[in-house]
């Protein structure tokens, strides 16, 4: 089904897992796998779920049921500087950038840890300036004033810093212009072309198509859906009936 | 019954009298947040006993839309008439006493008080203050219509419960009661199934059906089954304004809606 070599666990796995907010129930067992160097897409409407799905995996909300497992290890109940350490990273839908750090503070939040040499160190920046030559340009510049796209590639591009083995990402095209929703599309083929596994979650049908191999389409805190990305046409019933009116 | 006269004309079956002009309606209404224009121009028009929903993706203006009618947010342009009388830019508690009850995406309850009481103070905020030789009387009165509230949404049997106890979909649904027991004309229900189950889903669907008979029904709602099964007609938003107005077949029909929806 994907093109990465079929081994024998994949990078996550998540089991059944039952999230709560307070006395709201949210994921009612969700079960989905993520394989090394992956793009899968996470559909769904407002509110089924998804954003919670990545919370669950990134230790930000605890699951009351089920694991979440990277690499065959769980690391269920985890908190989330040990998963980015681990090696998962996260791009909230509100991008939570340091708005009165310039860009590259922003960036150093991801680099300015144990064991990065000066070689790694300048390698990581030369790539995502390579990448993002806007966020080069702006490298002194005040993360609040760069416009929303450019947030959402500052927001990725400091969560390559980690070197990450998983990025989850949270409707990134959310609010953008049709010019910025493409070159996000571009971004996410780098981010797999450099073997980084991308959990996205989206409600751009076409995009997340078009980026992942294969699909979750999520209702009412479940997967209701699961195929290669191939398989689906933004035209199939299915998606009209889990994302369309 | 169903409202798909032409917007000029309300349903004819008005609990309240012979009007036929709409029971709420909005010209031109606008609102700015700076530069960006959160809703532009909107002209919108409920019926009376009509139940409408107001969809559309992220950021389409849905709950700025609410917010101006209840008084959260001042309009920045328009005007807003619910049953005939101009009610723009007034202060919620004002609104609420015109007649237009609200229930939020998130659950507003009193958690520490018990059911009774969380309605019971909504049916007091209909009463003007307390006077000393009336104020038996009026007592019983307010008892009365806040377990009626209760009894409509089905929690009249745990009325003497603490609402922290109550599971989700009933503190949901009870949030439903209390803006009921305010006794509005117009209800406008910001996601009411919102983190609900399925079941639960259904039930807040059955309930929302059942109240609908007496008075007129906004919904904000992503879960399509809802809007499609209670709604009359649909109104959709997209970038603060109207995109398309109908049935839900004519919405489900429209393809404008569905790329709007799939962003294709």
């Amino acid at each position: 089904m994907s093109t990465a070599v079929q081994s024998v666990e994949p990078l996550v796995r998540v089991e059944d897992v039952h999230t709560y907010y307070g006395k709201s129930h949210i994921l009612h067992g969700v079960s989905l796998t993520v394989g090394a160097g992956e793009v899968v897409g996470l559909l769904g409407r407002n509110g089924v779920g998804k954003s919670t799905t990545l919370k669950t995996i990134m230790g930000l909300v605890q699951p009351t049921r089920g694991s979440v497992m990277l690499n065959g290890h769980a690391i269920t109940g985890l908190p989330p500087h040990k998963l980015a350490r681990l090696g998962i990273a996260y791009v909230p839908e509100d991008r939570r950038i340091f708005r009165l750090l310039t860009v590259m503070e922003n960036l150093r939040t991801g680099l300015d840890r144990k064991g990065v040499t000066e070689e790694t160190r300048k390698a990581l920046l030369d790539k995502v300036f390579a990448y993002f030559p806007v966020l080069a340009e702006r490298r002194t510049q005040a993360g609040g004033t760069l416009s929303g796209g450019e947030q959402q590639m500052l927001a990725i591009a400091r969560a390559m810093m980690l070197e990450p083995k998983i990025i989850l990402l949270d409707e990134p095209t959310e609010g953008l212009m049709p010019r910025m929703v493409s070159q996000i599309g571009r971004i996410i083929e780098v981010l797999h072309n450099e073997g980084i596994s991308i959990l996205l979650v989206e409600q751009n049908v076409p995009l997340t198509l078009r980026a992942s191999q294969r699909v979750y389409i999520m209702e009412k805190g479940n997967v209701r859906h699961h195929c290669a990305a191939s398989e689906l046409d933004v035209n199939d019933t299915v998606i009209k009936q889990y994302l369309g009116v | 019954m169903r409202a798909e006269a032409s917007l000029d004309s309300g349903s004819p079956v008005g609990s309240r009298g012979v009007s036929a002009s709409p029971l709420l309606k909005t010209e031109l209404l606008s609102v700015k947040f700076g530069g960006l224009a959160a809703l532009s121009e909107v002209n919108f028009q409920v019926a009376r006993d009509e139940v409408r929903a107001v969809i559309g993706p992220n950021g389409a203006g849905k709950s700025t839309f609410f917010n101006c009618l209840t008084g959260v947010l001042r309009p920045t342009g328009g005007r807003i008439i619910f049953d005939g009388e101009e009610i723009t830019g007034l202060r919620s508690n004002l609104i609420s006493r015109k007649g237009i009850a609200r229930s939020y995406q998130i659950t507003n309850i009193l958690p520490n008080a018990s059911v009774l009481e969380n309605v019971r103070i909504a049916a007091q905020s209909r009463r003007h203050a307390w006077n000393m030789v009336s104020h038996h009387g009026a007592f019983a009165d307010v008892n009365a219509r806040a377990e009626s509230a209760l009894q409509s949404v089905g929690l009249l049997a745990k009325a003497y419960e603490l609402a922290a106890n109550l599971s989700h979909g009933e503190q949901r649904n009870l949030e439903i009661g209390i803006a009921l027991a305010t006794e509005p004309k117009l209800l406008c229900l910001d996601e009411p199934t919102a983190g609900m189950s399925a079941a639960e889903t259904n039930e807040t669907k059955e309930l929302i059906g059942r109240i609908a008979k007496d008075l007129s029904i906004l919904i904000v709602e992503h879960d399509m089954e809802v809007v499609m099964e209670l709604c009359h007609r649909i109104t959709v938003l997209h970038y603060g304004q109207i995109l398309a107005e109908g049935t839900p077949q004519e919405i489900q029909e429209n393809p404008r809606v569905q790329e709007v929806y799939l962003k294709t």
